[in-house]
């Protein structure tokens, strides 16, 4: 009885479904269908015995697994008529440098172990895979042992510079952004309104300049700084999208790059800053002077601690986020099926990843307005001409000058 | 805390940085500048235009203004040469008038002398021809009284009684 209606208000909702237009379906089944596929593609790596996954655990650190950055580039896994599970997918350099010198070979060579069971011979040292971290045996060591807190005892972490997949989602996503934008820009030369893709892009750039850059940086300088702006925005935004399809990429999902994406803010708007930024900073007028030092102290815990601190956290815990939740809302299907039946664990993961899914597309583009706001913002800030005089206290102060005070 | 920590991979943090670098070089070369510029170019050359516009529309007005100007001008000159026409063919009638009177006058003058003229010389006419007559009647009266010698003795003695008691 629960089954036939379940699976009725299953088709009624296919056939609601259908009267929207196709390629938004299309869109929408790619995204969530293309998770579902990541979800059960990666189980297999993580757990060799069976490949499939079944429990709240497994699932749990199936969706640690693909939050992390990866070696390899896997495609999706299948049980071959021997019973063996078989992987698809694109092995990806392993570049390290280990106590003996660079080392290189390709992921394929651990065999899609992560558990550090397969040692790699390479440049004279021994490495091991250890949930995507690549380890490298200390000497004499013939196989990488545990210890209490789940850290190798006898093996560290060399410098690595593999291409790993995150490495792969910025190198795809650096050529596409060449390859668009330096179209349209090519296209100028023929005709001063662009055509095809780049009507598309045009007024995402002129949004960029427009609504990001000039009202924070200002009229004058926004110009020097629109260029990495422009740069960084694209590249977030373009990366949280290639987050939400079936490849699993989760690059803006990792510390490393949002990382080297706060400081190179933190690192221009410190080095444009003028005299009155730092003035601000380490002497700031128009207080008792006692309390200068104080406030010096934490001015520049502001501006080189929790500014970055900000942006980094803040791109990475929310895209972070997306993909567990979206991942969690997938697993349903699995968690509930004995509450639910298949059919309506199934319905009820379908419409909340749906749902969320969405959810996630205005994410992607938000926290790459964000990021580039907060940016010129702070970009601004640097290099803003402080014509108002500090030491008279204002008898109405003007809302802009608070702002400005604060931020 | 420490599970982000260990996450946390140098390895990717310097491949990022390094192709964030280049990434960022490599688009102000060859798109954000010329993208840039060819926004500014394309948008000042619209403000350009919106300002020739503006000027077109302005000079436009002071044309209009102008022609506004010129037609009344011309109305004006119009009702002024129609006034200065009216004028002069009252003056035209009034001189006319005039000398038609005074010629009139002239002639009539005229006529009042040729008629005086005429008069006296009939009068004068008239005059010598009543004298004449008068001679006739006289001499025909002197020749009836002279013809008897008696009358005319006695008419002669009576002369000359008078004359004599002068």
């Amino acid at each position: 009885m629960q089954q036939i209606l379940a699976s009725l208000i299953f088709e009624i909702i296919i056939m609601k479904i259908a009267k929207l237009p196709i390629q938004f379906l299309t869109v929408l089944m790619f995204l969530t269908i293309g998770n579902a596929a990541t979800a059960q593609e990666h189980s297999v790596a993580e757990s060799n015995d069976a490949g499939t996954l079944d429990t709240q655990e497994e699932i749990d650190e199936y969706i640690q697994h693909h939050i992390k950055d990866s070696h390899d580039f896997h495609l999706y896994s299948y049980t071959g008529d021997d019973g063996v599970r078989h992987s698809v997918g694109l092995p990806l350099p392993v570049i390290v440098w280990g106590s003996n010198g660079p080392a290189a070979f390709m992921s394929s060579a651990f065999h899609h172990d992560i558990n550090g069971e397969v040692v790699v011979e390479a440049g004279g040292s021994r490495f091991v895979n250890l949930h995507d971290k690549i380890y490298e045996l200390e000497e004499g060591a013939e196989t990488v042992e545990i210890g209490g807190d789940h850290h190798p005892v006898n093996a560290h972490m060399p410098l690595d510079l593999s291409i790993t997949k995150s490495v792969v989602g910025i190198l795809v996503i650096g050529i596409l952004m060449l390859i668009w934008f330096s179209s349209l820009a090519r296209q100028y030369k023929k005709r001063t309104i662009p055509k095809g893709f780049g009507r598309v892009l045009e007024p995402l750039v002129i949004y960029v300049r427009d609504e990001l850059a000039r009202p924070n940086i200002g009229e004058k300088k926004y110009r020097k700084f629109t260029g990495f702006l422009l740069t960084v925005f694209f590249f977030i935004w373009i990366l949280n999208l290639l987050g939400l399809t079936p490849f699993g990429f989760n690059v803006t999902g990792q510390l490393a790059v949002t990382a080297a994406l706060a400081i190179f803010t933190l690192i221009i708007y410190t080095f444009s800053g003028n005299k009155d930024y730092w003035m601000h900073i380490l002497w700031m007028p128009g207080v008792p002077y006692l309390i200068r030092p104080v406030l010096a102290v934490i001015e520049l815990v502001g501006a080189f601690i929790i500014k970055p601190f900000s942006l980094l956290v803040r791109l990475f815990a929310n895209i972070s986020a997306g993909h567990i939740v979206i991942m969690s809302l997938i697993a349903i299907m699995i968690t509930l099926k004995g509450e639910l039946t298949p059919a309506g664990s199934t319905l009820l993961s379908f419409v909340l990843s749906l749902f969320i899914t969405l959810i996630e597309v205005l994410v992607a583009f938000l926290q790459a307005y964000i990021f580039t706001m907060l940016s010129a913002l702070f970009i601004g800030m640097a290099v803003a001409e402080h014509d108002h005089d500090h030491d008279h206290a204002h008898d109405n102060v003007d809302a802009e000058d608070v702002r400005a005070d604060f931020i | 805390m420490d599970q982000l920590l260990n996450d946390f991979s140098p390895g990717l943090f310097i491949m990022q940085t390094v192709l964030l670098l280049v990434l960022i070089l490599l688009m102000v070369k060859f798109a954000w500048k010329p993208i840039l510029k060819s926004l500014d170019d394309r948008e000042e050359g619209i403000q350009g235009a919106l300002e020739a516009a503006e000027k077109a529309r302005i000079d436009m007005q002071n044309l209009q203004a102008d022609n506004e100007k010129a037609l009344q001008q011309a109305r004006e000159e119009r009702d002024g040469m129609l006034k200065e026409a009216r004028e002069i063919r009252a003056k035209m009638i009034a001189e006319a008038e005039g000398d038609a009177k005074s010629q009139a006058d002239k002639i009539i003058l005229q006529a009042q002398e040729a008629i005086a003229a005429e008069k006296r010389a009939a009068v004068a006419e008239l005059k010598s021809q009543v004298a004449e007559l008068s001679l006739q009647i006289a001499e025909k009266v002197v020749k009836e009284e002279l013809s008897d010698k008696n009358k005319q003795m006695q008419y002669v003695d009576k002369m000359l009684q008078d004359a004599t008691l002068n």
